[in-house]
């Protein structure tokens, strides 16, 4: 119960703090920006009213914002020092990295759920079957949640944000390319890395097909990643 | 309510605190002493159990920081050194933000708040973004978050190191009264702020303790009589020397400017009779004699220095 409201204390203070300095709009004026142009300039390409296009982005999309929103909540906390304060309150540790992580989520959340608009436009100017709309919402959240668990290790690593964001960068292309290099594989070990790809079940959930095992995927992926996090923190070369 | 055993505390190879013990009872006021980089920090660190130490043990009121961390921290209010505050916050929501982790109710909450910021003088900057703030005013408010959940044990890493003259004295006096009824441990390299406020110094050099006592048992401990500062009106070092020196107690004699002379007597051998009989068989007018005066600052720099 006390840990509940702890890490409730810690995302509700993180999530304003996003506010407080330019990075969630900085970060969330991007993502429009480029979701917005990239998706209406294939849209209106292709000719049908679909949000197929705008899913297919968001797993490149995000290698890039989820870094970018998780960078700072560790590294800056080391470089400024706050770390100290924090880590000698009565917290713990996972306490301290569900609450961050749980606020980038729902950063990302804000931002994904301000590309409404682009799913009414297409609804306006042509018949939009919902169903894949939002399972892709629900998907891309997901996916989104695993990307920021990689960038929250990252960012749990170092006292320097460049290094979280680049680090974080790379480990999510991994998990994004790793199926599609399966051609070079032998078929054993294609199964395998296609299993491992972020993207690959993202897009088996944005069809509307929400299967357990892709379900089990990014909850096992997620909680790895948060559990590498935990642990990284609790390293004491920077203090 | 504290008690350190055998610890220490290595950075790769490098050992901040070695074989440190030291107990402290409640109730008492313990300034931590020692030059930069001596491992005050380190030790406060693993008090808070921010660090764990590499060996040995920490006890805070009977728990083992190893074990029982979180119940220890609920116990202590820390100010870690140069007060690392979330600049992006204002001051109001973030004694919010410590209150709801000090599980202060919500009822007594606006109350504490209130008392705990008129307690450090910030009431007028509670409203204000914590960048914004002059270091004094930062420090004030690392101190409130502190004090707020109304700690067993306050613990400060250089508390005034920000402050100018004014405001270091009203911290001196709120360390003070909030020491009569709780444990504190201020960490400091400024002496005249522990003999200000602590009944009791522990010095720390290198790692280690060096002295451990009040500040006029530190004193006592140093203080040293044999050497004398005399001033003759009048006379002229050539005179002075020859004459100072034929006492029979006397080591060494050094003439300074105008008249005076700086007697060092041989161990254990009070010469100030001797120098008032010499200055009256030679009507000479004593203008001033006096014992050298150790400051907690000579005992310091003897310990520390080598």
């Amino acid at each position: 119960m006390n840990k509940l409201k702890n890490i409730l204390t810690v995302f509700k203070r993180e999530f304003l703090s996003f506010f407080n300095s330019p990075v969630a709009y900085i970060v969330i004026t991007a993502f429009l920006l480029f979701s917005g142009w990239l998706f209406f300039q294939q849209f209106f390409l292709m000719g049908q009213a679909s949000m197929r296009p705008f899913f297919g982005l968001i797993p490149i999309l995000f290698i890039f914002f989820a870094p970018a929103i998780t960078m700072r909540l560790i590294a800056e906390e080391r470089k400024t020092k706050t770390i100290s304060l924090l880590m000698t309150l009565p917290l713990g540790n996972a306490e301290i990295i569900l609450g961050k992580f749980l606020a980038a989520v729902a950063l990302l959340g804000v931002g994904l759920l301000l590309t409404l608009p682009y799913a009414l436009t297409v609804a306006s100017v042509g018949v939009l079957d919902w169903g894949p709309v939002w399972g892709g919402y629900f998907g891309a959240l997901l996916m989104g949640a695993a990307y920021l668990a990689v960038g929250m290790f990252c960012t749990s690593l170092t006292s320097n944000q460049i290094v979280a964001f680049i680090l974080g960068l790379g480990i999510c292309f991994v998990f994004f390319i790793i199926d599609k290099i399966l051609m070079f594989l032998p078929e054993k070990l294609a199964t395998a890395f296609e299993y491992l790809s972020v993207d690959y079940h993202f897009h088996n959930i944005a069809r509307g097909v929400i299967d357990l095992r892709d379900m089990v995927f990014y909850l096992s992926f997620i909680s790895a990643f948060i559990i590498y996090s935990i642990y990284a923190i609790q390293r004491e070369d920077w203090r | 309510m504290i008690e350190a055993r055998n610890l220490s505390k290595a950075f790769g190879p490098i050992e901040a605190v070695k074989d440190l013990s030291f107990e402290i009872r409640e109730g008492e006021v313990v300034g931590l002493l020692g030059p930069n980089g001596a491992g005050k920090s380190t030790t406060i660190k693993m008090l808070t159990g921010y660090l764990t130490p590499t060996t040995g043990t920490v006890k805070v009121a009977e728990l083992d920081t190893s074990r029982d961390i979180q119940s220890i921290r609920r116990r202590i209010g820390y100010m870690p050194q140069d007060i690392p505050l979330y600049e992006d916050m204002v001051v109001l929501d973030y004694l919010h933000f410590i209150s709801d982790i000090r599980q202060i109710p919500a009822a007594s909450r606006r109350e504490k708040i209130k008392e705990v910021a008129e307690r450090c003088s910030i009431e007028k900057v509670i409203t204000q973004s914590i960048g914004t703030l002059s270091s004094g005013y930062k420090q004030r408010v690392g101190l409130a978050q502190a004090l707020i959940h109304n700690p067993d044990i306050l613990i400060l890493d250089e508390p005034t190191s920000d402050l100018d003259p004014n405001q270091i004295v009203e911290i001196r006096n709120l360390i003070k009264e909030i020491g009569k009824e709780k444990t504190v441990i201020v960490s400091s390299h400024i002496l005249s702020e522990v003999q200000a406020t602590c009944g009791r110094v522990m010095i720390i050099s290198e790692g280690k303790l060096v002295a451990d006592g009040s500040p006029d048992e530190l004193l006592a401990q140093e203080r040293s009589d044999n050497i004398v500062h005399i001033t003759f009106q009048g006379i002229g070092p050539d005179e002075g020397l020859e004459a100072v020196s034929r006492i029979d107690g006397v080591a060494k004699v050094k003439a300074a400017a105008e008249g005076r002379f700086i007697v060092e007597a041989k161990t254990g051998q009070d010469v100030r009779a001797d120098l008032f009989h010499l200055a009256v068989a030679r009507q000479w007018v004593i203008l001033e004699m006096r014992t050298e005066q150790i400051s907690l600052e000579d005992v310091f720099r003897k310990l520390t220095m080598n």
